[in-house]
């Protein structure tokens, strides 16, 4: 039989190619392994996808930008469209981004999708990030998957600051003289590095280029490789699923990469373009042509780093200015929360599923993924990060806070401070408790039922609201389900005691099917009625 | 015996009341008489600056001082303020004061423009100051150059865009975008609150024609881009991307997940 469908022609023209495809490539098995493989289904396990659909729209748009800019800090007179400029010396590198803007056909759009997709990258990458961290998917065998995803999150931190220094705006040069300030900072080699790195004394002549490559070339190549790694693993180590009935630590359940996964994915990344295509046409972003090009004795109120660096902006704020002076060396104040604090941040983030693995004890292999509930600990420490890191993000607006709110600038920074300190640890509590209480929750619904919402008068005069069992209960009416990790029904509907869900997202797709009144509800309902009027519609 | 006791101390209480309505009256009376003495005194003043000082008088003499000497920890010495510093307080409705707080806000001016040139008119004569400019046109300078002493000179409180910025203790450089061209003018003038003063001698008047003209024209042009969300950079841009862009992200996600 095999071997009579080998030798067998293919008769359609589609069947024909293929077939003469594999056989110079012999890819079918391959392929067919690939696109029957099966990705547990969960929506939160797309928030990855965000994040490499984003990466993709910059790949694209970046690429056109560079049709047009100049990384260039050679001085020429301006003498484009935008007259409040024209006249004024700037930088190559500034006036192609300003022609970028306001002279190449879709160059606005194209900039600012590019811009928001930046924002977006990053911001999906963190939201993916906490999924992960919540759900405890970075445990063995994945912890290498973890260091790759901390790796891709400071590269995009990097790509994003060396993407808005290149228009050598007055905004992104006051960033770059921030970041000669942070190279300075460092003890002993501060100096040499700062000067390694601008070429000779800041803004020097070379650093844009220097940037730009990096940009464009360099570090593009590090995330589109980690990129692909990190997919291979999840290939390679299968993704992991919720706990649920028919999971177990050694299947997975879910839909097949083709049709279903890949035409969500698809679906998927068209939302995620539409969405940045949208924020690109309508809200305008980083006006380059209102900050004026970069010269060193200007700076603006109100300037801040794009958001993923705001953090950084708020620590600096609220750190004391202490000048420490050790063996004669002196530590500039910017050093501790510019270099030590996301240095410490970022190394623990990294080596996180090492250091819970190493406290529990737990060394075995988990394909299956934990409700934040059941690990307060965790989700308590995730909390606490969160706030501490909330409180730095906020830090570093405070001025616009202060500014729009009508706040004073120096009760923000006190705010920032005390808040730095206090909020993480109530935030762990406050995390901690809710935890248990969600845990205790669902051993109660297991033990006693779902609340059905119908109360019952005891003969004696009590009151007593029905419980629905979740399954076969003992003498005293108690469930011996035991909890499983999976979510546990607490509503009616969620075990169909309202029936079937109409279909429709936002509108009800059909008419909700008639329901025909059993015997047994009749009879209920005689019950419950007992000692009123008889309803004469029942 | 009790009776008349209290009587007695009524008829001593009437008779002090009746005593103390005299003399009031008679106090009235005498400062009545008093009153157009004193403002004889004062017969330099034109028409307006009378009227402007009776303004002045109502409204304020309780924190400027008779003499516009001013109050201590209530307000400043108004002499040699100059009418420029009068318009830019005034006509912005900055003064009078709505309550002491960190600074002056801008609000609904309590003045017309009639009554501002009489208030004018009065400060002027105490020690003169920087005076209006005569030019109908405060918008007639280069643009560009305007740019880069906006930049140059403003730009580090006001923001790159005039729209404002906080400053210590609760004080803040306000939004230029509601400012006519002669509030920036004597605001430049006459350096009002946390502002430092940029006299004829550091920015000209052309440069200020040219810095008003940046402004204005920041003010008038539409933002080829869409939505400004306030001119005020990253922050901004950064809540959206949360608010609009991860979240409908993620709403997507959810919808785009659950769907079988």
């Amino acid at each position: 039989m095999s071997s009579r469908t080998a030798i067998q022609r293919p008769a359609t023209p589609a069947g024909r190619t293929a077939s003469a495809l594999d056989e110079r490539l012999t890819i079918s098995a391959p392929l067919r392994r690939t696109l029957n493989k099966v990705f547990p289904d969960h929506w939160s396990f797309l928030l990855g996808e965000i994040a490499l659909y984003s990466f993709i729209i910059l790949l694209l748009t970046g690429t056109y930008l560079t049709f047009f800019f100049d990384a260039s800090m050679q001085e020429i007179v301006y003498d484009g469209s935008y007259a409040p400029l024209r006249g004024i010396e700037m930088s190559r590198a500034y006036a192609t981004s300003l022609d970028i803007s306001f002279d190449v056909r879709g160059g606005l759009l194209i900039r600012q999708i590019h811009h928001w997709a930046a924002l977006l990258f990053v911001a999906s990458i963190v939201v993916h990030l906490m999924r992960t961290f919540f759900t405890g998917a970075f445990r063995k065998p994945r912890e290498a998957n973890w260091v790759i995803g901390v790796g891709l999150l400071v590269l995009a931190l990097l790509e994003g600051v060396f993407g808005y220094s290149l228009t050598d705006d007055l905004l992104s040069g006051t960033g770059l003289r921030i970041i000669n300030a942070i190279f300075l900072s460092i003890p002993v080699v501060g100096s040499w590095l700062s000067f390694a790195i601008f070429g000779g004394e800041f803004p020097g002549t070379v650093i844009i280029g220097r940037f730009y490559i990096l940009h464009v070339l360099l570090i593009p190549g590090i995330l589109l490789a980690l990129i692909a790694v990190h997919l291979l693993l999840v290939v390679k180590n299968k993704h992991t699923q919720y706990p649920g009935p028919g999971r177990t630590e050694d299947n997975v359940v879910g839909k097949r990469m083709f049709p279903v996964f890949a035409a969500k994915s698809t679906g998927f990344f068209m939302v995620v373009f539409g969405i940045t295509a949208a924020l690109g046409g309508l809200v305008q972003i980083n006006p380059i042509w209102l900050y004026g090009p970069y010269d060193p004795s200007q700076v603006s109120a109100g300037s801040q780093p794009d958001w993923y660096i705001g953090f950084l902006d708020g620590s600096t704020r609220l750190f004391p200015a202490w000048d420490l002076y050790i063996f004669g060396y002196n530590i500039p104040p910017l050093f501790w929360p510019t270099i030590v604090l996301p240095g410490l941040l970022f190394t623990l983030l990294g080596l996180y599923p090492f250091i819970e693995a190493k406290l529990t004890k737990d060394r075995a292999h988990h394909n299956l993924l934990q409700r934040p509930r059941d690990v307060p600990v965790r989700t308590a420490i995730g909390a606490m990060a969160l706030a501490f890191y909330t409180v730095l993000w906020i830090s570093g607006g405070n001025d616009l806070i202060a500014d729009k709110f009508d706040i004073s600038l120096n009760v923000m920074t006190w705010i920032g401070r005390i808040g730095l300190i206090l909020a993480p640890p109530i935030a762990y509590w406050i995390a901690y408790r809710v935890c248990l209480g969600l845990q205790l929750h669902d051993r109660e619904v297991l033990e006693h039922g779902v609340e059905t919402g119908i109360i019952r008068r005891l003969p004696h005069g009590e009151f007593i609201e029905v419980h629905q069992p979740l399954g076969p209960v003992d003498a005293h009416g108690h469930g011996s389900l035991q909890y499983g990790g999976a979510p546990v029904p607490k509503r009616m509907n969620h075990i169909g005691g309202m029936g079937r869900a109409i279909k429709g997202f936002f509108t009800p797709l059909e008419e909700p099917p008639a329901r025909p009144v059993t015997s047994e509800e009749e009879k209920q309902a005689e019950l419950t009625g007992s000692g009123r009027p008889k309803d004469p519609e029942a | 015996m009790r009776d008349v006791t209290r009587l007695a101390r009524l008829r001593k209480r009437t008779s002090s009341g009746l005593a103390l309505a005299v003399a009031l009256v008679a106090v009235g009376i005498g400062y009545s008489f008093a009153a157009p003495s004193s403002s004889a005194q004062d017969t330099g003043l034109s028409v307006e600056a009378m009227a402007g000082q009776e303004i002045y008088e109502n409204s304020c003499i309780t924190c400027h001082g008779a003499n516009l000497q001013g109050v201590e920890e209530q307000g400043p010495s108004l002499i040699g303020v100059g009418e420029a510093s009068v318009y830019f307080q005034v006509a912005t409705g900055r003064m009078p004061l709505a309550q002491h707080e960190a600074q002056a806000q801008r609000k609904t001016p309590v003045y017309d423009d009639a009554e501002v040139n009489q208030l004018m008119a009065y400060i002027q004569t105490y020690g003169g100051g920087p005076e209006l400019p005569a030019e109908e046109d405060l918008r007639d300078g280069e643009l560009a150059e305007g740019g880069e002493l906006f930049r140059l000179n403003c730009a580090s409180c006001h923001n790159f865009a005039g729209s404002g910025g906080a400053l210590s203790s609760g004080k803040n450089a306000p939004s230029l975008n509601q400012s006519s061209d002669l509030d920036i003018y004597t605001a430049m003038l006459s350096g009002p609150q946390n502002m430092p003063v940029f006299g004829d001698n550091q920015l000209t008047p052309e440069n200020k024609r040219a810095i008003i003209n940046y402004v204005q024209t920041l003010n008038e042009t539409a933002d080829p881009g869409g939505l400004s969300i306030g001119r005020a950079g990253p922050v901004p841009e950064g809540l959206i991307i949360w608010v609009v862009g991860i979240a409908g992200c993620v709403i997507a996600c959810f919808w785009v997940g659950t769907r079988s």
